[in-house]
């Protein structure tokens, strides 16, 4: 699915980040913060990727695994983890990424539909790839990881 | 916001009020707890809405209170007999006004019919006062109220006073509408301003007297008293005192008919204080400013001895309530640092840290305090959804309120109008009889729902009973068996009967009224009751009624909680859950079935929950006699032993919801924050009571 703009040349900035030696950028209008690892309250009946709930100055906030999410193996907890705050909806959930690598500015008519070899898993969590200096970055489809879609295992 | 916009919220804030005042008003007359004060409150209350409503223009709204405005000046006057028809119209009426207000506010739509039947009666009240014989007879009535003041039978003693100031009085600083006030405090009022001396504006004098007062004062009190009121002015006008009963020197025939507003004659005519029709059709600047001095004494009438309040933006509160959450929160973490920083027990930054902890927990209180409002907007409320049903079955009902005044945080507050709607529904159409099998049965034919509120153990209890015929048991059980919600052969207690009414889909009612009895019933209340943290139960007497019982937590922001530990997890016990902690001794373990395992306690056995692996903190069952039970209760009084390894701390915890970023956890109620900064989650006991009854089922588990 192709992301067209009518303003074409628009760019739009994003936040990319690695996952099992894989790019993937996130739309940083959807961020909110981004935030060093803490211990987080685990939450019963929870799929394995809700990595639980901490306190972000007095809400709460969910921590969902982002590599677990999209099928890749858990992420390994150091202090040196990083959580990328976004919003999702109404809601704020936090992300549990390796690293974040890089802020870049893309034209949108660039972003192209996902190579059709992609899995199913990946084409619900990805909605577009593009090029950068050699490398290709998944754009990170962030409505499919709310937690509405966390009910379907609790 | 746009100004107007404002203005508008505030007009219906303020009718909000003055419905309120009004239903409570004619309540009063109603049951005969009334006086002449009363009247005049209802009357003035239906009058700033009629005026209000002017102002923006809401002429469906405008013209009803118009009419129910005239009509309770009849009862005002006396002209009108407060007899229950009467009544029963009045209030109907009120409803309409407040279904009016909703209409302009647009939250609502109302019928044209509904209106133009309740315009007809009302408009059949005032033109034929003495005859209420149009509306229905009610044989059973109550020895109606009669308010007569002067119209029927002799006039009640007072004084009419003339009193024209001089310009030398107002130039002395003296103001009419202070003395009209004094003479307000001796009894009842009736003013009518004379503006016909005004001249035009262009022939106007700021410095002059224009205006001149006839007072109809009714009251006990003797000539001096009256006199006294005009102490400071008495050479400064014009004054003439006579007794009422004789009326001497009428300077104005108008004022004696209460009528004068339909005749709407000289605009310059002896305007009764009341009207303000004519005022429309009255050259502006003159009516203006001759009514503007009059008006005072009728407001400043309301103006008790009430303590000082201000209106505030309720999101104002709710922020500062939420900030006074996060400053628990941060004083429970400095006060861990401070703990951690190995500072000796005796220093200053312990006592200083108390003093915080101390200031905290009075702020808090104080936003409660704000927060908090009474039941009875809620109750008052009921009394109308009491009349309609009635009505609606043919059911005489009074409805009783106790424990008005009792308190309950804004959050709860809001969430108790529909299951208490529901319940009071039920209990009319469900709980009375009709008044002939009251009747029959022994019973007087007026049925009562009584709505009480108290404050217990630091929740609020909320009691709707009726005297009505009790829970049919036989009934219910038949009912639940052929709903296929219990075995056919199931042995039930009455208690447990009683309890199917909470099965989800269970309804008795025969046929599907629109009141109540569409399937959608009384689990409907106990979950939104359970959602709030609270309990609901029930108690039925055959014959004599039975009581549906709430009791729900004061606010829904904080609640003190005990600490504990369950596999290095940190969790929170509602402190209101718990009805004892123990270390469990061997003897007292017992095992039942698989893994399943019940506490002998004081004689009974309950179920013994492994916190740890219900919440998938852990797969091996844990040892009873390492670690610590809570005995907890739960909804209806089940209670159940919950295993935990230690327990830390009992404090104040602030309510955080884990929806707002995920979703509902089963056996969670809520999360909160806690010293070091961590989420912790609070339990949700009755999920555990009731999920241990449920898959146990222990034959012995009775409620001890």
């Amino acid at each position: 699915m192709p992301i067209t703009d009518a303003s074409a040349g628009a760019s739009r900035e994003f936040i990319v980040l690695r996952l099992d030696a894989m790019d993937f950028a996130i739309d940083i209008m959807a961020v909110r913060e981004i935030r060093g690892w803490t211990p987080a309250t685990a939450l019963p009946h929870a799929p394995s990727f809700v990595r639980g709930v901490i306190n972000l100055r007095g809400a709460v906030l969910p921590i969902i695994d982002l590599a677990e999410r999209l099928g890749f193996a858990p992420i390994e907890l150091t202090a040196r983890r990083v959580v990328i705050v976004v919003q999702i909806g109404g809601r704020l959930v936090g992300l549990l990424v390796d690293a974040v690598s890089d802020i870049l500015s893309q034209p949108l008519e660039t972003i192209q539909p996902i190579p059709d070899v992609a899995s199913e898993a990946v084409k619900l969590y990805v909605q577009g790839v593009f090029a950068f200096d050699d490398r290709m970055i998944g754009l990170i489809r962030l409505d499919h990881l709310a937690p509405p879609a966390l009910g379907e295992a609790a | 916001m746009d100004p107007m916009e404002t203005i508008r919220q505030t007009f219906f804030q303020e009718c909000e009020e003055q419905l309120n005042e009004t239903e409570t008003g004619l309540l009063a007359l109603e049951i005969g707890e009334a006086d002449s004060e009363t009247v005049n409150a209802v009357f003035r209350a239906v009058h700033s809405i009629k005026g209000g409503a002017g102002a923006f223009k809401y002429e469906r709204l405008v013209r009803f209170a118009h009419v129910f405005e005239t009509a309770l000046d009849g009862l005002r006057n006396g002209a009108l007999e407060a007899s229950p028809a009467v009544m029963k119209t009045m209030l109907r009426s009120a409803d309409l006004l407040a279904d009016l207000v909703r209409e302009a506010r647009g939250d609502a739509t109302v019928e044209d019919e509904r209106l133009e039947t309740l315009r007809g009666a009302l408009a059949g009240l005032a033109e034929a006062p003495s005859e209420p014989a149009t509306q229905e007879a009610d044989a059973f009535a109550f020895q109606p109220l009669t308010l007569c003041l002067d119209d029927l039978g002799p006039p009640a003693p007072g004084w009419r006073i003339f009193f024209r100031p001089t310009a030398d009085l107002y130039r002395r600083g003296n103001e009419p509408a202070r003395i009209l006030r004094e003479l307000a405090e001796l009894g009842d009022l009736d003013v009518a301003c004379d503006a016909s001396a005004l001249p035009l504006l262009d022939a106007f004098d700021p410095g002059g007297a224009y205006l001149a007062w006839t007072i109809d004062l009714t009251t006990s009190a003797p000539r001096e008293r009256v006199e006294e009121a005009f102490d400071f002015v008495v050479d400064d006008c014009d004054l003439r005192i006579a007794p009422l009963a004789a009326a001497p020197e009428s300077e104005t025939p108008e004022s004696e008919t209460p009528e004068a507003e339909t005749q709407n004659a000289d605009p310059f005519a002896f305007t009764p204080l009341s009207i303000d029709l004519p005022a429309i059709d009255a050259p502006p600047a003159p009516e203006a400013s001759a009514r503007a001095p009059a008006r005072k004494p009728e407001i400043s009438r309301t103006e008790a001895p009430v303590s000082q309040t201000i209106r505030v933006d309720l999101e104002r509160v709710d922020r500062l309530a939420n900030l006074v959450g996060e400053l628990v929160i941060n004083q429970a973490m400095l006060s861990q640092s401070i703990v951690e920083a190995g500072l000796p027990r005796a220093s200053k930054a312990f006592d200083d840290l108390s003093a915080l902890e101390q200031l905290t927990r009075e702020i808090q209180d104080g936003i409660m305090a704000i927060r908090a409002q009474p039941v009875k907007p809620l109750f008052q409320r009921m009394t109308r959804i009491v009349r309609e049903v009635a009505d609606a079955t043919g059911k005489m009902v009074r409805l009783k309120t106790e424990g008005e005044a009792t308190e309950v945080d804004r959050t709860v507050f809001e969430k108790l109008a529909d299951p208490l709607t529901h319940l009071v529904r039920n209990a009319v159409d469900h709980g009375l009889e009709t008044p002939g099998d009251r009747a029959a049965a022994g019973k007087p034919e007026h049925g009562e729902v009584r709505l009480s509120a108290a404050h217990r153990s630091g929740r609020i209890v909320i009691d709707v009973s009726d005297d009505g015929k009790g829970i049919d048991r036989a009934r219910v059980k038949a009912k639940a068996i052929e709903q296929d919600l219990i075995a056919p052969d199931a042995q039930l207690s009455n208690a447990e009967i009683d309890n199917l009414l909470f099965l989800p889909g269970f309804s008795t009612a025969a046929a599907v009224s629109d009141i109540s009895g569409r399937g959608v019933g009384m689990d409907v209340v106990k979950s939104s009751i359970q959602s709030l943290g609270g309990r609901i139960s029930v108690s039925s007497r055959p014959g004599l009624g039975a009581t549906f019982s709430l009791s729900l937590p004061l606010t829904l922001a904080v609640l003190d909680g005990m600490v504990v530990k369950v596999a290095d997890q940190t969790l929170v016990t509602p402190l209101t859950t718990i009805v004892e902690t123990l270390r469990p001794k061997a003897k007292d373990v017992h095992r039942l079935g698989v893994d399943q395992r019940v506490l002998a306690d004081r004689g009974a056995f309950v179920p013994l929950i492994d916190i740890g692996r219900e919440m998938g903190f852990r797969f091996t069952p844990a040892d009873p006699q390492s670690g610590v039970v809570i005995i907890v209760e739960g909804d209806g009084g089940a209670r159940c032993a919950l295993m935990v390894d230690s327990i830390l701390d009992q404090r104040q915890v602030v309510i955080k919801s884990l929806e707002t970023n995920y979703q509902q956890v089963q056996g969670v109620a809520a999360a909160t924050i806690l010293g070091d900064g961590r989420v912790a989650l609070i339990l949700d006991v009755d999920r555990f009571v009731a999920g241990a009854a449920a898959c146990s089922q222990p034959p012995l588990a009775a409620v001890s």
